[in-house]
Order: C-alpha cells, then structure tokens, then sequence
C-alpha cells in the first residue's frame, strides 16, 4: 500500500459559539472584532488524519500531512492551530484582508492544484463550512480530480491494496462504500471527537513549516461567480409565551390550529 | 440574398432568397443558435447557404427578449429514487424548476424506473422526462451519475440543474457543478428570476440573495422551502437518456464500490416531510428514557420522531434523526422540542416551523424565545400527561 500523503483543507470561520450580525449596510456578516476560529468540521479532518497516523490504521503508513487555508493573513492562526494538533506543515494562500473569502469552485480549483504538487493521495475536508453553508467544495475538488469521493463520512477504515472503505450518513441512516486511493473523503461530526492543543505542542507547531503562497502563483484568480445583492436578518419568530400546565399547552396548541 | 425572420418564439423560419428555400428551425435549434446572438445567425446562414456573406444577409429580428440573454430557459430537475421508487419529496425539485420558468424536463437513473419515470410524468408542467435505465446508476454513486448528468445537461443545452439538498443532491451536484465549471448555489429557499436566488447562511441567522453569472445554474433547494410537485394529468413524453457507463456492468473500473446500507427502521412518518415533530434533547438523560417518554407522545400525534445534537451524540437517538444545521432541516406544522435547550445549530434546523411548542424544566432555556407556546416543568411528568390527554381526545 502506498504510504498516505494527506492534505487537510481548513477554513477560518465565526466561531460557531458566535451569533452572527449582519452588518448595517446589508452587504455581508459583521467580521471585525468578532471571534473566529477553525471551521468546526475542519477540526475533525485533521484530527482524523493525525489518528490514522498515531493508530498506525493504514498499511502503508503516514508520510506527511499538509494544512491548507486560502485566506487573510489571519487565516495562519488558523493553520498552526492544525499543526499544534499534528498536522506536518502549512500552506498558506493568501487572500488580501477585506477581499471575500474565495468561492468553493475557486477553492476546489486550488486545491486540485496543491493536491498535484504536493502528491497527496488522500484529502480530507469538513463536509460544510459553518459560514457559507454550501457543502461543495470536497465534492467539486473530486469532481475537478476524477477521484472518487466519500462524503460525511463517519468511519474511515483502510484495507489492502489502497482500498479505503468509508462508512457515510445518509438520510435515514449510513451507507458503506468502497474506493481506492488517490481519493477525497468529507468528514461528518461523527467521525471524531478533535482533540485541544496542548501547550507544548502550540510551542513545537511555531516551528513548524508554513509556506505562504498566493492565487496567482496557482494561476487562479479570485473570481466571484455569483454576487451578493444582499444579506439581511431572518424574520425574527416571537415567542408565545408560557402555559401554566399540560391543559393550557393543548389549549394554546388547539387554537393556533396545532392539534 | 438570405433573409433570416426571428420570431419570439419558435419555429423560426429562415428564407433563403436566392434559392426558393425556406428552413424551419426546430425549438431546439433555436435554443442553440437562434436568438443568441447575430454572429451566431450568420454562422448558421452559412451554414444553409454557403455563400452567404455579412453583408448579403439581411437579418429582421423581431423578439420580444432583448438580444443577448436569449437563451431560452430550460430546467433539468434531477430526481431521487430509491429501489426503483420515485423519492417522492425529490419532486420539489419540479416545483422549484417550474419557477425558474421556461421548459422543465425531469431525469432519473437507476435500474427498473420506469414506473418511478412514469410518476414523474404526470406532473404537470413538467414537459419530459429522461430515464436512464442502468443498474450502474442504482445507488446514486457520484462518480458515474456526475458525467452522465453532465452530458445530459450540455447535450440538452439546459440553463438550470435543480436538485433537492439531501444527502443524495448534496454528494451529487457540486461535482456535476465542477465538471460544467459553474458555482453552484446551495439549499435556495426561494427563486427570485432565473439568476437571483435566496439562500441561508450562518445556520441560518443571515439570509443572502445572490445572482449568478454562470451559464448553467447548478441549484439545490432547501425541501421545505418548495412543496412537493404531485403526481396529476400531465403527460410529459418519457425519453431514453443518455448512457455514457452502459457496459460498466460488465467492467469493475468504477472508481467506487458501494458496499452496504443499514438505515433506520421505523413506520413513523419520514422527519423531513412530516406535518409533525417531537423532538428529544439531553433533558431525556437515557436512551430509554427517549423511547419511553418521546416515541408514545410521537404515536399519539401521528408525529416524526427527531432529536438534537447533544440526544444523538449522548447515544439517545439514531444519528439520521438530528434536526439542525448539521442535520435535518424541517419545518412542519407543529414542532414540540422537549428537553432542548434551543442552541443556534439547533434552531437552525427548526425555526422555520409553523408552530413550535417547548417542555422544558429550565425557564430560561433560549428556544422559550422562539416557541409559540412553552411549559416549564419536569418532562418525565409532564409529557406523558400530554400524551395521555392527546390519546384521550
């Protein structure tokens, strides 16, 4: 089997503890001055990668695994937070600050890019981001490769022969399939529980490598397909108030239609 | 001299002076060459008359869409089956086509669909539908349905691809998406014009509308947002696809195997098209406990049974029965959330229901801030109360 070079695309995003605001112009999220951290799906990726490496789960064993973010200059936090977690090294696209983040077809297009220069054979990227929502880009970076795919995937497990069988949530339960390397896997909340950096480790991962590059030397563009006209609040839903008991709740239910 | 008439709508009839000829262009040629643009009349003039030239053509055009953006409308709303049965909320994806404007064709793939082919077609409105009959395409793997719809999309000269945002669209569309090169627009929950479309982000605490410039929209949509299309007296004509994989039963060159599925049974109603929810949270402390208290008031209601994040990780519930942002989104007509705090990943996957009823012994629990009516107190008393007085009505 070959040995495994995994690369883990990360994002930085609003923190998912965070209610977003829209910002007074209606043009966008309020950003500034709000805390941000790895998209929580990211999290599961590198953690996955690490514990296929640490449980020694594939045959022919880890080589090396590559964090890579497109994005500002913050976007580095985002990356030595990987490597504190095991990640090997980084690669940093940068993103000029104020320019929106990329969309997912740009993104898969770097990706297909990284993923041929850095020989990976297995990328592994969160299923969504929690900011955007649009649960595209591993599926398109497949796509763009013409390598198979697993997408929210709960278990991965490695067999003889590259093959890769993955355990997947599906609506109404999990479906199984099996592929061979090179491939893309997206990770749902169940494969993993992330581990925290360790202190020792936030200092070693400051050491660690982290090649910073940009689009263009990808020969990419960061081209907006589609524009956003606007972005507004959701209607806001105003609570009812309470019923003193079980009689008053099917009281309130009957005559709002609910029953 | 050739002298090209341009209607606003098909067939477009082309005289060509010099011979005595006239030429009726199909609705489908015209999609490719009519109306889009003068060089490509000329193109096609020259085509029919070789010695035509730009200045011995004489072009009257009279359209009612200004010139330029003329390609004429027309969706492919891609279907879901299962088994060969037709996934019957994959039929908002007709809905959302209808929409868009302009022609709607459906497609479905797998293996015996005719029956499933034959439901879509008495949609009305929808004007065809595409079957694939293939065992390949039985379990919806990505990897051989992507280029076939990819095929289809750009041999059928399409504008729209509308699928349903499941688990079956959401694996499928961004790599069909890719392989046309267009940024897809993902889980819409409404369809301004055939460019501009809404959408949720931020777990659905903004709201975006966007317009996209591509060529061919790559659209999935939010179920709840568009009802399901139902099966009537239309009459679409059911045509044979295209099948670019049809030896592949016979190769084992697919890039993925599917292996197995093991999915959840129940005969309660399906979560994501149920009128009614009961919802279990952390506050049910045990998986016997959920079944004890949440599955009787579900009977009892004739509701889908769903559960948050904290109830599925703790073990309580089926990972498949997650409503939220990272898990189903619904919006029925009653949704009773007990022992659920109302966390945004939460709410998420709910706020948009019509009714939303909260038992909670925890006043201050963030989802009383959305519910139309709550009951502070204790769970293990008070919903089997309420069960008992539903069953008793």
């Amino acid at each position: 089997m070959s040995a495994l070079r995994i690369l883990v695309p990360v994002k930085r995003v609003i923190d998912y503890a965070v209610k977003p605001r829209v910002n007074k112009a209606q043009t966008a999220v309020e950003t500034a001055g709000v805390k941000h951290s790895m998209n929580p799906f990211d999290e599961l990726s590198v953690e996955e990668s690490v514990r296929i490496r640490e449980k020694k789960r594939a045959p022919g064993g880890v080589e090396d695994i590559c964090a890579v973010s497109a994005g500002p200059a913050k976007a580095q936090d985002t990356l030595r937070t990987a490597m504190a977690m095991g990640a090997d090294r980084a690669i940093h696209v940068e993103v000029k600050e104020g320019d929106a983040d990329p969309e997912p077809l740009t993104v898969a297009k770097l990706l297909k890019k990284v993923a041929e220069e850095q020989k990976s054979n297995l990328v592994i990227l969160g299923k969504q981001s929690i900011d955007d929502d649009a649960n595209q880009t591993g599926q398109m970076l497949a796509g763009l490769l013409g390598w198979p795919q697993a997408t929210q995937a709960s278990r991965v497990e490695f067999g003889e022969g590259d093959s890769v069988t993955v355990t997947k949530e599906i609506d109404g339960g999990v479906e199984t399939v099996r592929a061979k390397l090179p491939m893309i896997i997206t990770t749902d909340l169940r494969l993993n529980e992330p581990r925290y950096a360790s202190l020792p480790n936030i200092m070693k991962a400051k050491k660690k490598k982290l090649d910073k590059k940009t689009l263009q030397d990808y020969g990419l563009e960061n081209e907006r397909r589609l524009k956003v006209l606007k972005v507004t609040e959701p209607a806001p839903r105003q609570g009812g108030g309470k019923a003193e008991d079980v009689d008053g709740l099917i009281g309130k239910l009957k005559e709002l239609g609910a029953l | 001299m050739t002298r090209i008439s341009i209607g606003s709508r098909p067939p477009v009839r082309i005289h060509l002076q010099g011979e005595g000829r006239h030429y009726l262009l199909s609705k489908r040629f015209c999609r490719q060459f009519c109306i889009s643009s003068v060089v490509n009349m000329l193109v096609f003039a020259k085509r029919v008359s070789p010695h035509a030239t730009a200045s011995s053509l004489r072009f009257r055009i009279s359209t009612s869409r200004p010139l330029g953006r003329s390609r004429a409308l027309s969706t492919l709303a891609v279907l879901e089956q299962r088994d060969g049965e037709l996934v019957q909320g994959s039929l908002n994806a007709i809905t959302a086509a209808k929409k868009v404007g302009g022609t709607v064709h459906g497609f479905i793939a797998g293996v015996n669909i005719s029956a499933a082919a034959q439901q879509a077609a008495k949609v009305s409105g929808v004007d065809q539908v595409i079957q694939v009959d293939n065992k390949a395409y039985d379990k919806g793997l990505p990897e051989i349905h992507a280029p076939l719809l990819a095929e289809t999309v750009k041999k059928g000269n399409y504008t729209h691809v509308i699928a349903g945002h499941t688990a079956f669209g959401k694996n499928l569309l961004p790599r069909v998406a890719a392989l046309l090169d267009s940024q897809q627009v993902s889980d819409i929950i409404a369809i301004e014009d055939d460019k501009t479309f809404v959408r949720p982000i931020y777990a659905g605490n903004a709201i975006a509308t966007v317009e996209s410039s591509d060529a061919i929209k790559v659209i999935t949509i939010r179920g709840t947002a568009f009802a399901a299309a139902t099966p009537e007296s239309g009459s679409a004509v059911i045509v044979d696809g295209l099948d670019g994989v049809s030896d592949l039963d016979t190769k084992s060159d697919s890039l993925t195997q599917w292996v197995s599925e093991d999915l959840a049974k129940s005969d309660r109603p399906d979560l994501a098209t149920a009128r009614k929810v009961v919802s279990g949270g952390r506050g049910l402390k045990s998986k016997e406990d959920f079944d004890k208290v949440i599955l009787p008031l579900a009977d009892a209601l004739g509701a889908a049974v769903g559960a948050s994040r904290a109830a599925v990780d703790s073990g309580y519930a089926d990972n498949s029965l997650q409503v939220g942002q990272t898990g189903k989104v619904v919006a029925p007509q009653l949704y009773m959330a007990v022992g659920i705090s109302g966390a945004i990943q939460h709410l998420a996957g709910m706020k948009d229901s019509k009714v939303i009823a909260a038992i909670n012994k925890d006043a201050d629990a963030p989802i009383f801030q959305v519910a139309d009516v709550g009951l502070v107190g204790d769970l293990f008393t008070k919903v089997p109360e309420l069960t008992e007085k539903v069953k008793s009505k």
